[in-house]
């Protein structure tokens, strides 16, 4: 079975940067089984990738999730918005399942962040809380999936 | 007319905000279009954020800008800080490294664009139902086409990975040069698929093309004004999406200067604050704010240089040019066949590049005499995108101010919006969802980068609101 994690956000925009920097630690980890991408954001090739995998976790921060993140399935849906170069998880799966014919399992992790309207490095201090439970569930997970 | 019988539409993608976008119509009882503006919020603080960090580490910083085109705004900061370390002619594999991320970055931006963001628009019109009228629907009913974008996509940004080392912050331009060349491996996977992107290059324009021509008479003065153009030119008057000198020209194609050197930028381009919007006007200094304005962008590209050295673009530059008599094309939808041109000329380029031994060479960096002020100018997809930075004494930096290129088509696309505004909306009973989008697609036909810094869940993408005039929510719209 193949799984994929993809990180994604914008690390200069504060908490912005949560699914990058998720992703960034489980690579430092090289969890057996899971393969670990990021970007600045979903983009419709990100499809092409995700119709390979069998399993796919797309992590994100989140604006008003529950603390300290969501984790749940998700299945393509969804479209893409006004003139945005990025497209949403479920638009992605639904690109896979049209285009290249696979829809994978998948789910959202959406990681509670708290100040994003500036520039600036480094993640608040509740996200940075947020993220550690983050990163430890998905070992776990990628345990499981591992057995 | 009373101010309390007017009413305002409010069109708001709320979603990020750096490139945050609103629409807004002021209209009157029956209708009729008041006002019409766009506003773009921009780059709140980020002169700021860089200030005091040392140069070397701007090229990579200042990729946060923007996710949709961080490799822009990385070799526009690179060439300043080129400037900065005095190297004044890099090596010839500093300068083809660079080229070829540049032409990757081109090739899957433009694609990106034209397949998954205007394709809809084209293919099921303007007023289509919504539902259908998105990628999705392209991807149901004209699958090959969304194929054919999604991999050329990942073409280009498999360029980009290989030359600038990864998709984030990537490090590859350097100031003074490039940190890495290209391995006969990395060029060996880029030449086996070349000839089916140079095919769908091909393919692309066509597809343009004949759309554009077909339905010339209801493209033509879609969102359409006389304008005029700027972009950097090579000093033999070739399009050079890298680098070159500063050429603007008027409607009429009379040159209003030429060969500018854009170290000296700050004597020919102006920029205005005007109190309703965050964005800057930027304008021709020597024409004023009311005659200086201009576009950038591939149909302005495309109406300054004198020739494409690509062959298969350039006769597809000479069939654009022939529609306006050779004359500069002024149709804003002409843009997307001016995109798919550029789009060729990418992969033209990339063609030759791949083939240059160049890439393989071990020369990546030059220095000179330190400079403590540098400029650095680019083409990016969506337009001429000015760097310029102070450094003191410390190396570090104590000033930045950015000029991107939805800046400089600021003044554009607001007229575009108001012509749109005027010609389709003004008047109407009812204002459907499919009238709104006519002004979308004006915008879009920029391709303007609204979406840039932030992502994240839970915010909406698009909010449509109708105020009266005393500022009562009327209606929203939210998709």
């Amino acid at each position: 079975m193949r799984r994929l994690l993809i990180g994604f956000g914008n690390p200069g925009r504060k908490d912005d940067g949560l699914g990058p920097m998720l992703a960034r630690i489980l690579e430092r980890d090289g969890i057996a089984g899971l393969d670990v991408d990021s970007d600045y954001q979903l983009t419709v090739e990100d499809a092409e990738a995700v119709a390979r995998y069998d399993e796919v976790v797309f992590a994100d921060a989140s604006v008003n999730g529950h603390e300290p993140f969501e984790f749940k399935p998700i299945v393509a849906g969804g479209s893409p918005g006004f003139s945005s170069h990025s497209v949403e998880p479920e638009a992605v799966l639904m690109l896979a399942k049209t285009l290249f014919g696979r829809e994978p399992k998948a789910y959202v992790l959406g990681i509670r962040g708290y100040e994003f309207n500036e520039f600036g490095e480094g993640l608040s201090a509740g996200a940075e809380a947020n993220l550690s439970e983050a990163v430890a569930f998905v070992r776990k997970w990628a345990g499981e999936w591992g057995r | 007319m009373s101010a309390k019988t007017m009413k305002r539409v409010i069109i708001e993608p709320v979603t990020r905000v750096e490139g945050h976008g609103k629409v807004s119509l002021l209209l009157d009882e029956k209708n009729h279009v008041k006002q019409a503006r766009l506003h773009i919020v921009e780059f709140r603080g980020f002169e700021r954020f860089i200030q005091g960090r040392p140069y070397w580490e701007i090229p990579v910083l200042v990729q946060r800008l923007c996710g949709i085109c961080p490799v822009s705004h990385h070799l526009a900061a690179a060439k300043a800080m080129d400037v900065i370390v005095g190297a004044d002619k890099l090596s010839p594999t500093a300068e083809k490294m660079r080229r070829l991320m540049h032409y990757g970055q081109m090739f899957q931006s433009h694609a990106l664009h034209f397949f998954h963001l205007c394709s809809p628009d084209l293919l099921f019109g303007f007023d289509a139902d919504v539902a259908i009228r998105n990628v999705i629907g392209v991807a149901r009913k004209y699958p090959d086409l969304a194929v054919q974008g999604v991999m050329m996509r990942k073409y280009g940004q498999e360029i980009i990975k290989a030359t600038a080392g990864k998709k984030i912050h990537g490090t590859g331009a350097i100031p003074g040069g490039v940190n890495k060349n290209l391995s006969i491996a990395e060029r060996d996977l880029f030449l086996k698929d070349l000839e089916q992107m140079l095919a769908w290059g091909r393919s692309a324009v066509k597809l343009a093309k004949d759309y554009t021509v077909e339905h010339l008479e209801k493209l033509a003065p879609f969102g359409s004004f006389d304008s005029n153009h700027l972009s950097l030119i090579r000093t033999d008057g070739a399009l050079d999406l890298y680098h070159g000198n500063l050429r603007a020209i008027n409607a009429g194609g009379e040159k209003i200067f030429d060969q500018v050197d854009y170290q000296k930028y700050y004597d020919y381009i102006v920029e205005e604050v005007r109190d309703w919007s965050y964005m800057k006007f930027p304008f021709i200094k020597s024409l004023g704010p009311e005659k200086g304005w201009y576009r950038v962008g591939p149909l302005a590209r495309l109406n300054t240089a004198d020739f494409i050295d690509t062959p298969e673009a350039e006769k597809e530059r000479q069939e654009f040019m022939g529609v306006t008599k050779g004359k500069p094309n002024n149709i804003t939808m002409a843009y997307h066949w001016a995109r798919m041109i550029e789009t060729l000329h990418s992969i033209e380029k990339i063609r030759d590049l791949l083939h240059d031994k160049d890439l393989q060479g071990k020369d990546l960096v030059v220095k000179g005499q330190r400079r403590s002020e540098g400029v650095g100018l680019i083409e990016a997809p969506r337009g001429t995108l000015f760097h310029h930075y102070k450094i003191n004494d410390q190396d570090q930096v104590v000033m930045a101010n950015l000029i991107v290129s939805t800046t400089n088509n600021n003044t554009p696309m607001n007229l575009a919006v108001q012509r749109v505004a005027e010609d389709h909306i003004s008047g109407q009973p009812k204002i459907t969802e499919g009238l709104l989008n006519h002004i979308e697609v004006a915008i879009r036909a920029y391709d303007p980068c609204l979406s840039c810094a932030t992502h994240a869940l839970g915010r909406m993408p698009l909010v449509v609101e109708i105020f009266d005039h005393e500022g009562q929510l009327v209606e929203r719209r939210e998709r």
